[in-house]
């Protein structure tokens, strides 16, 4: 039994015509629903915050990289070069970058040592060393280096 | 922490980190603060430069500034992906990101070589 029309509807049926022509279909499942994040997610909580200003602590790091270049450039230049770095290097300006930037690089020291077991597991004698000893092992180090560094400093040669 | 890593930059980065960890606190705070705020003397510019001549002291400057660029550079890059959502700029950010650490262990490389 036929319906008058029918060849037509063969040719072109009705729901191939009502199909959005935009839809993208794929051999797999269509992408998930993600909801879009804000730029702002990290300050949705302490944790997260935290997260971000350790690594932003890697700007007050590249900061001190810059201003040593800077001055081993103005050593090598000369001592009035270098007497003008320094000059600059006391003005207000870099005293409160260079006291925030300490800030931020204490942090990246505690938070790089607090990770240390979990970027190295250290065996000695077949027995696994402890977190806390791995960890305060990098506080000593760090302790026995500044204080040399700074020994070194004041009293001006090795 | 689920970063990519190739290993190479990956290395750098954690390289960088630990010398910044341990080295940076204490010349940021000598060179920064302690030497500017006038608490300590300082060297004087003959024996800072006598200092920095021995070929070992030219090493450690040089690796004092050109692994924290590289770590700045790493962990930056990644930063602005997840902080600022940027992923759409990636080469560009990694270029810019690298690149500058590589521009800076250059020119730290040149500038201590070249110490009379």
């Amino acid at each position: 039994m036929t319906r008058p029309g029918i060849e037509s509807e063969i040719e072109n049926p009705q729901w191939e015509r009502k199909v959005n022509s935009g839809a993208r279909y794929t051999l797999y499942h269509p992408k998930w629903y993600r909801r879009p994040v804000s730029v702002w997610w990290w300050l949705e909580s302490w944790p997260y915050a935290r997260f971000v200003l350790r690594e932003l602590t890697s700007v007050a790091v590249g900061y001190f990289a810059l201003i040593t270049l800077w001055q081993v450039h103005a050593i090598r230049r000369g001592p009035e070069a270098y007497a003008r770095v320094l000059a600059r290097l006391r003005s207000p300006l870099f005293i409160v970058f260079d006291v925030i930037a300490l800030g931020f690089v204490l942090f990246h020291s505690v938070t790089w040592f607090n990770l240390a077991p979990k970027a190295m597991v250290l065996r000695v004698g077949g027995k696994r060393v402890r977190d806390s000893a791995l960890i305060g092992a990098n506080y000593a180090a760090w302790v026995l280096i500044s204080a040399v560094l700074a020994w070194i400093v004041v009293r001006g040669h090795f | 922490m689920a970063r990519p890593k190739t290993p190479l930059l990956w290395f750098l980065f954690s390289v960088g980190g630990t010398v910044a960890a341990f080295l940076i606190p204490i010349h940021l705070f000598l060179f920064g603060l302690a030497q500017p705020l006038g608490w300590i003397g300082g060297p004087s510019y003959d024996s800072l430069l006598s200092l920095i001549r021995h070929p070992l002291a030219r090493l450690y400057l040089l690796l004092l500034i050109s692994l924290p660029l590289f770590h700045w550079a790493h962990r930056f890059r990644y930063t602005l992906y997840d902080g600022l959502k940027l992923k759409h700029l990636t080469e560009l950010i990694a270029v810019i990101c690298y690149g500058s650490a590589l521009v800076g262990s250059v020119l730290a490389a040149y500038t201590l070589w070249s110490i009379p």
